[in-house]
């Protein structure tokens, strides 16, 4: 006897069935669901990755713009510093300068003044000679005078004019 | 929110799923219980064992002409018939007035449902109308090749049925005979059924994908997408390549929920357990499907390795184009031997130990008997369904990870 066994029996008309059940299957799944799931998962890995490598991007700048910061406050710090040791340098020069100018117009000053007394005191001398010629002039004409009306008494006049001269 | 009432549905779910092979066992029972008084008449007629566990096993896995639930639900299923002699014909199941055991009470046209399946009435003399020919009046006698031969006995006169033409020619006991069968039975009933739940489900999740974009999964979504990225991941990127497995994604997911769903729908007691990955016709046509697509697949690399294996000295190689080329008929059948061989048998390891009631009961005559065989069937039943889940899982996924693996030898092209 042999084998009867159903379930093993190749049917045509089950073949046939199968065939094109699981053929429409393929082709509807493929077409409406497995390809269209499929994409849609790749899209979205694809998403996953963009945002993930989006966010390690923003955080390199995030610790860029940090050390970017930094190096500008010290920048900052150190240009401050330069700039006060700068103004306290104008500063000193400028006092320096000041100084130095004020001794000058100082002493310009002071020689000026000399000159003015100087050429006062030559002024001033000056005068006294003219006056002292006028008098000697003036004592000479009135000795004159007297000689004239008297010798001896002339003497006495003339002795008594270089006392009033020389008092 | 959402999520959390989709859990509280789950356990539930869980529960039911593992408590239903209780009371399909149960049903199982009061099922054998009246095939064994149905065989206990046939006795009279034809000289039957009064239980056959093995007829019992074979008829339940066998594919059938009427959709039976429960044994008392009948579906009647579209007659698609070709005979070279009388040409197409085409009606419902529902004429034949199935009764118990799946047998016809009418002929319509000279055929008669036998066990569920359609038979034709050999002798052309018979009435080509419908013609009562009442319940019981079938037996099956051995003829002289030793072949089990089913007669109809109407009005005192045997006549000899033939059954449908199947192409084994006599392996598995089929042969071709006078007509074709091309109806919807129940396993391509279940095809259909699987194919658009599936559909829906996953066209749901497809419109969900595009309606939702750039949001997180939800609902249908969620519980598909782990399994959907885990033969994505698993399957077909480390078999294929990342640059080629979109190409071959929707036949690797096709192939794997097509016979997960199979799997799965065959397991569901009171649905009438149907065997359709089991059946070696459609594990055959699958295996077909995976064979063209290998060999239209395949690289110059491919077919230089099977027909003249470069880097072996010449002497070996005609050798190993034999073994090879082999190889390229025996993977794919291996692939439809494997699948059918592990599910009929789950299938029939479940209906056995079902079958050990009857044995230890006598077919009904001990009820003590009866009851030390339940109480060893209802364990090892249980058993063997949870162990089928996992079988119904493994087989679909080493079927779809073998065929990932032949596409991805064919499509290699040498630049490992």
């Amino acid at each position: 006897m042999t084998l009867l066994f159903a379930p093993f029996q190749p049917a045509p008309g089950l073949a046939i069935w199968s065939l094109i059940i699981f053929g429409i299957f393929w082709w509807l799944m493929a077409k409406y669901a497995f390809g269209p799931i499929a994409r849609s998962l790749e899209k979205r890995d694809q998403d996953i990755q963009n945002a993930l490598d989006e966010a390690k991007k923003a955080r390199e700048e995030m610790s860029n713009l940090h050390t970017e910061n930094e190096r500008l406050l010290i920048e900052a710090r150190e240009e401050r510093a330069k700039i006060l040791k700068e103004a306290k340098e104008v500063k000193n020069e400028i006092i320096a300068e000041a100084r130095e100018s004020a001794k000058e117009e100082s002493s310009r000053i002071i020689t000026s003044a000399r000159a003015e007394i100087e050429s006062q005191k030559k002024a001033a001398l000056l005068e006294v000679k003219n006056q002292v010629g006028a008098m000697a002039l003036d004592i000479a004409e009135k000795v004159i005078r007297k000689q004239l009306e008297q010798d001896k008494e002339q003497t006495a006049y003339v002795e008594k004019l270089v006392k009033e001269l020389n008092p | 929110m959402r999520m959390l009432s989709h859990r509280h549905l789950i356990v539930p779910l869980i529960a039911v799923l593992f408590s239903l092979p209780l009371s399909g066992w149960a049903q199982h029972e009061s099922e054998e219980h009246q095939e064994e008084s149905s065989h206990a008449e046939a006795t009279h007629e034809g000289g039957h064992a009064a239980f056959d566990p093995t007829a019992t096993a074979l008829h339940h896995i066998s594919d059938a002409n009427v959709f039976t639930i429960l044994d008392f639900i009948r579906i009647p299923l579209p007659m698609i018939l070709y005979s070279k002699d009388e040409g197409l014909d085409i009606f419902s199941s529902g004429k034949f007035h199935p009764g118990e055991h799946d047998n016809g009470e009418y002929a319509y046209h000279r055929y008669v449902l036998f066990e569920g399946n359609v038979h034709r009435i050999k002798d052309p003399s018979f009435p080509n109308d419908l013609v009562e020919i009442g319940p019981h009046s079938f037996s099956e006698h051995i003829d002289d090749q030793n072949d089990e031969v089913v007669y109809l006995n109407y009005e005192g006169t045997e006549y000899q049925l033939d059954p449908r033409t199947t192409l084994d020619n006599g392996m598995f006991g089929g042969k071709f005979t006078s007509f074709y069968d091309f109806s919807i039975t129940k396993n391509v009933l279940s095809m259909m059924l699987v194919a658009m739940l599936l559909f829906w489900l996953f066209r749901k999740a497809a419109l969900a994908y595009s309606r939702r974009s750039g949001m997180a999964p939800s609902g249908v979504q969620s519980w598909l997408e782990p399994v959907f990225t885990f033969i994505r991941d698993e399957v077909a990127i480390p078999f294929i390549g990342r640059d080629r497995y979109l190409k071959y994604l929707p036949l690797l997911m096709s192939l794997f929920f097509f016979i997960l769903g199979l799997n799965l729908f065959g397991q569901i007691p009171f649905l009438g357990g149907t065997n359709v990955t089991g059946n070696l016709t459609v594990t055959g046509i699958l295996a077909i499907l995976v064979f063209l697509v290998v060999s239209f697949s395949g690289k110059k690399h491919y077919w230089q390795h099977i027909f003249w294996m470069p880097g072996v000295p010449v002497f070996v190689k005609p050798l190993l184009a034999f073994v090879e080329f082999l190889g390229v008929f025996i993977k794919p059948i291996t692939l439809m031997l494997r699948l059918a061989g592990n599910i009929v048998s789950g299938h029939i390891a479940i209906l056995s130990f079902i079958g050990l009631i009857f044995i230890f009961g006598k077919a009904g005559e001990s009820l003590g008997g009866s009851v030390v065989g339940t109480l060893m069937s209802v364990p090892l039943t249980m058993f063997m369904m949870a162990i089928e889940l996992i079988v119904a899982f493994v087989q679909a996924f080493v079927f779809t990870i073998l065929t990932a693996s032949y596409i991805g030898a064919a499509i290699d092209d040498g630049h490992h």
